[in-house]
């Protein structure tokens, strides 16, 4: 049995954001993967739940103004068979073949996913390489954040109590971007991630260069981009030498943790291989690309 | 906490209930005697309770009944009967994939989902179709057989028509 809360069922949007502006401790409910698992652990006891999962105007992908826009109610599985997300977020697609199992993924929310702040969000990482930004909405105002300013601690968001994620959004990849998930799990399928790791790789005609965007889930208090390692890549050209570098500063500079799942120092290791192979993988294959015109991963 | 009438509409038939808002669906089938539907870990992990709402596979356990309201809601016990069983429910009979049957209409209603989308699914896609299903009797090689049997018992039924 679930504890005793009320649950508000808005309609529409203006309607949600309404019953939201009356008071803050109205706790939104989306997939409830996420929410009803901890309600019935007694992890969390609000009083007054809203169900949003529903709403119409939280659903669907389009692409607007240059940015890809997904509502914040989208789930994972609408996610991995999408073809606008196929075309510009090849790296969050990959994510999602990977995220839970078949059966969470057709409840579980995009949104959910970013605003339970979890470290080993798995949707965090591709995102944070592509960019993403945070739409916030409340009653009377609406404002975005890039998320990586979204996620502050643990649990923890900039989400104001009375606001709702109502999208999440990114900037149209430029031509010659290519991008790699790659989740570790203690098993194959259905397993919270032991790290988690999205790079983005983005080429000029020229070879020698290179922009390179890296993100970590599960290793730190909330998922990062390592910036130390992309400054030292960026603009190429990206020899084995810079990447071997590279791998190694990303893992240096990152402050991993420990948990049941894993101990920092084999986080630490992990981080520098999978880093390494990775951009090693995504640096040859674009190479092979320029030279046989080869159908590569598009990001 | 105050209660409201909902529908539900299960295996095409339609009941009115009222119930609390911390009502699980999982909880609703059961009271409304669609035990088919397992309770098993109620977040999530095992798949034993798992349904079709509108024409999506789900976890019952985490889905509350106010939300699945109107919805259109198929169980194991709905795909087929006695005498003339669902193709998947026959294969997991034939092929001993049923031990202690407590994972099984949450399997079936997982192995049917990836089925719709693809007929001919190759072993890796079956095991990952049943990913989020436990079987604690550890019988998931009979599992496999019985949706790779089931699968093509649908082919061949469709190549006839
Ligand atoms: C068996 C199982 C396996 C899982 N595996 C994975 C996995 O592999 N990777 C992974 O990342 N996660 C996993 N999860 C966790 C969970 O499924 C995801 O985090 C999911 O994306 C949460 O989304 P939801 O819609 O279900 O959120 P909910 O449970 O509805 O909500 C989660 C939190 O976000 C808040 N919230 C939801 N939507 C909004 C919104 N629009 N605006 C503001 N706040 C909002 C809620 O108030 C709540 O605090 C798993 C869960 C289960 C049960």
């Amino acid at each position: 049995m679930l504890p005793e809360f009320e649950l508000l069922m808005p309609r529409t949007l203006p309607e949600a954001l309404e019953m939201m502006n009356e008071s803050s401790r109205v706790i939104p409910l989306a997939g409830g993967t996420s929410l009803l698992v901890d309600l019935r652990g007694r992890i969390s006891r609000p009083q007054m739940l809203i169900n949003i999962g529903g709403l119409d105007e939280l659903r669907g992908v389009r692409v607007e103004e240059g940015y890809v826009v997904v509502g914040s109610a989208v789930t994972i599985a609408d996610l991995k068979h999408n073809v606008l997300i196929a075309k510009h977020g090849q790296v969050l697609q990959q994510a999602t073949r990977v995220f839970a199992n078949p059966l969470v993924r057709n409840r579980a929310t995009i949104g959910g996913n970013l605003a339970y702040g979890s470290p080993a969000a798995d949707a965090a990482p591709p995102l944070l390489v592509l960019d993403a930004e945070v739409e916030l909405t409340c009653k009377d105002a609406k404002r975005t954040v890039p998320l990586k300013e979204f996620i502050t601690g643990v649990r923890e968001t900039v989400r104001h109590p009375r606001e709702l994620v109502t999208a999440i959004r990114w900037p149209i990849l430029p031509e010659g971007s290519v991008g790699v998930f790659h989740k570790l799990g203690l098993r194959k399928a259905d397993a919270i991630s032991v790290l988690s790791i999205a790079v983005m790789l983005h080429r000029k005609n020229t070879e020698d260069y290179a922009q390179v965007r890296i993100a970590l889930g599960a290793v730190a208090p909330t998922p990062i981009r390592v910036t130390p390692a992309e400054e030292l890549l960026s603009g190429g050209p990206l020899t084995p030498e810079v990447i071997a570098r590279a791998a190694q500063l990303a893992s240096e500079s990152t402050h991993a943790i420990s948990d049941i799942r894993g101990s920092a120092a084999y986080r630490k290791r992990v981080i520098t291989a999978l880093v390494k192979r990775l951009l090693t993988n995504l640096a040859e294959g674009t190479k092979e690309k320029k030279h046989n015109e080869s159908e590569g991963y598009h990001s | 906490m105050k209660a409201k009438a909902i529908t539900l509409n299960v295996n095409g038939r339609r009941h009115q209930v009222t119930l609390f808002p911390n009502v699980t669906l999982l909880e609703a089938l059961r009271d409304l005697s669609y035990t088919d539907v397992k309770n098993g870990c109620e977040k999530g992990d095992c798949g034993a309770c798992a349904v079709e709402l509108n024409g999506k596979v789900i976890n019952s356990c985490l889905v509350l009944a106010w939300q699945a309201d109107g919805a259109q809601i198929l169980t194991n016990a709905g795909l087929g009967t006695m005498e003339s069983p669902h193709p998947l429910q026959e294969a997991f009979a034939d092929a001993g994939a049923v031990q202690c049957g407590y994972c099984s209409s949450g399997m079936i209603m997982a192995a049917k989902a990836l089925l719709d989308e693809n007929p001919n699914p190759s072993e890796t896609e079956i095991r990952e179709a049943i990913s989020g299903n436990l079987c604690r009797c550890t019988g998931y090689t009979q599992i496999v057989n019985a949706v790779q049997m089931a699968a093509e018992k649908m082919m061949q039924q469709r190549a006839q028509e």
